[in-house]
């Protein structure tokens, strides 16, 4: 692997472009590294390993069992693509894709490293981009003091810490209990763990417990959700939350079965699962479809991961929460397919290659399905029933106001939407509001997700300045562009 | 607000300031990790209402980290490492021309 520390660093063109450095990206970019290809795997964090592998190879946290075997064992991953041939360009943000006017069939991507951006080539694009927390708006997420279960996870990954204060933990999923056992583990102070999981999703789940049963998913389960309950205060079957506080979170008060408490805390962490993150590849003109078992908007993809743009790809939880083992495995097989398409490999050695990676994956994704059943958020938790809910983050547009243009004013889409409220159209481009703006439309109206639609994103992916566009390289052709 | 856990592996420390104050932070730590562990309780406003925002993903997702970082504003606190001297200061709501002449 070779380390870029500076954009000028960087080749004209590559053959293969990864995006992202968790378990899909790093072994995408390594296996395609080692069927010849030469690689550019381009990723914003400072250090190899996405979210579920964070720091893994730079986290200051000693005491290994805190984190636990499965996230050590990222670690194999990330030497792996060390080993490698491959390109690796840390804190390098990849912020627009389009086709390359000079080479039919290639890409021109924009990338950023250190204030400083450059336009290069690629011939082919694998997006592991994996995927986000799924959007939790309750009255006051917006409070200092509330976060993602998710960034608890970062913190201490990254950085060796934890909350400081009373800690209230709130939501579903597996996530959820892992970190709690994680922060405990860690010596964090948890006052609650408020389970949103709906007891109804129970019964809707026990047809999927046979695939379950035989799945690697069990054991860590359940020792994680066992672990969490005996330990600490566990409260189950909440219907509500709401986290107040001047200025920062007080306390956190949730119904339950028809009571309410209240808990005072310093911090609240929120989670309700995850979902791809589909920006990159919406951006990107790649077809996407509401798959309503992961209750998500998620690419369509082959069997190799290609997806509907020609030449690119999209492997790991982007294209379909799966997780990080089943990621790694995404990538392996979307690597191929590439070397393949690039004809570095025919397809009778690609399909041998394939074949026993294929056989694990459909090993690691069994069970998932029970997963996705049992933690399906609660309605309530998708399409905030109260109006004065923050749903916009970055515009501060209410669940209220998403309403009231859906009903009277008739607004039918997310991208109409845009232009009477502002909802999406803030720094973070809708990843925080999409899904629940689309969901309230889709519950105003009596349609559903799939009818309602998403965002229709464009680059820049994520902010890029002035100055950055200013100073990219002229060539002729641009400057005849906008010269007449 | 965050603590270091009790057993963390040595690490060199950085010196930078948040708003004029001096605080220190381990070598590694992005700026967003830095000033939560430095009991840094909001780190912006937001343009629609001057309303306190603190980070949130910690990520990349949310953008409620956004400071300005040597005089450059909407700066990703959890995407950038903290180096030494870097001077951090709160992103307040939206720009004014009047800043200009002040």
């Amino acid at each position: 692997m070779t380390p870029i520390a500076s954009i000028e660093q960087l080749a004209e063109s590559y053959d293969l472009l990864v995006v992202g450095a968790g378990p899909a990206g790093l072994s995408a970019a390594a296996r395609a590294a080692e069927l010849g290809l030469s690689v550019l795997l381009a990723d914003e964090n400072p250090a190899p390993g996405g979210q579920i592998y964070r720091a893994v190879t730079t986290s200051p946290v000693k005491n290994r069992a805190i984190l636990g075997d499965d996230y050590w064992r990222g670690a194999d991953i990330v030497a792996r693509f060390e080993r490698s041939q491959a390109t690796y360009a840390a804190r390098c943000t990849v912020w627009s894709i389009g086709p390359d006017e000079t080479a039919a069939g290639s890409f021109e991507l924009g990338l950023s490293l250190d204030g400083k951006a450059r336009i290069i080539g690629a011939k082919q694009v694998i997006l592991a981009t994996g995927a986000q927390e799924r959007p939790f708006p309750i009255p006051g997420w917006t409070l200092p003091g509330v976060m993602t279960a998710g960034a608890a996870q970062i913190a201490l990954k990254s950085a060796g810490a934890i909350p400081s204060g009373r800690t209230v933990i709130a939501g579903c999923g597996p996530l959820l209990y892992l970190l709690a056992g994680q922060l405990a583990a860690a010596g964090c102070q948890i006052a609650a763990v408020l389970d949103t999981t709906p007891s109804a999703n129970w019964s809707k789940a026990l047809g999927a417990i046979p695939d379950f049963l035989r799945s690697p998913y069990l054991a860590k389960g359940l020792k994680l959700m066992l672990a969490a309950r005996r330990k600490l205060r566990f409260v189950s079957g909440v219907t509500g939350l709401t986290a107040t506080g001047e200025g920062k979170l007080a306390s956190v008060q949730f119904e339950q079965e028809g009571r309410t408490g209240t808990i005072a805390c310093d911090t609240l962490l929120l989670h309700q699962g995850v979902i791809p993150s589909v920006n990159f590849s919406n951006a990107a003109g790649c077809a996407h479809d509401f798959d309503g078992k992961q209750h998500a908007w998620v690419p369509r993809v082959d069997a190799w991961f290609a997806s509907t743009v020609p030449g690119i790809a999209i492997a790991g939880d982007g294209a379909g929460i799966g997780g990080a083992e089943s990621a790694a495995l995404c990538g392996e097989i979307a690597a191929l397919g590439t070397a393949s398409r690039l004809g570095k490999l025919n397809e009778a050695e690609r399909d041998r290659q394939a074949a026993p990676i294929r056989t694990e994956l459909d090993k690691r994704l069994r069970g998932r399905r029970f997963l996705d059943l049992l933690y399906k958020p609660a309605p309530q938790f998708l399409a905030p029933p109260k109006d004065e809910t923050i749903v916009c983050r970055c515009e501060e547009v209410t669940a209220g106001q998403v309403r009231d243009a859906a009903k009277r004013l008739g607004v039918t889409g997310p991208n109409q939407m845009k232009a009477f409220l502002r909802c999406g159209m803030g720094p973070c481009q809708g990843r925080l509001c999409g899904p629940t703006v689309v969901e309230l439309i889709a519950e105003t109206r009596g349609t559903t997700p799939a009818e309602t639609g998403y965002y229709r994103l464009r680059p820049p992916v994520k902010p890029v300045t002035l100055a950055e566009l200013a100073a990219l390289p002229q060539t002729e052709a641009s400057v005849k562009a906008v010269v007449r | 607000m965050f603590r270091p856990i009790a057993d963390l592996a040595a690490s060199g420390e950085l010196s930078f300031t948040f708003d004029g104050r001096p605080m220190t932070a381990r070598a590694g730590d992005t700026v967003a990790a830095a000033l939560l562990t430095n009991g840094v309780v909001a780190c912006r406003e937001t343009p629609v209402s001057d309303t306190p925002r603190a980070p949130y993903c910690l990520m990349g997702v949310c953008f409620d980290c956004l400071v300005v970082i040597d005089g450059i504003g909407n700066r990703q606190g959890c995407l950038v490492p903290l180096a030494e001297g870097m001077r951090i200061e709160t992103q307040h709501g939206r720009r004014h021309f009047t800043e200009a002449s002040e």
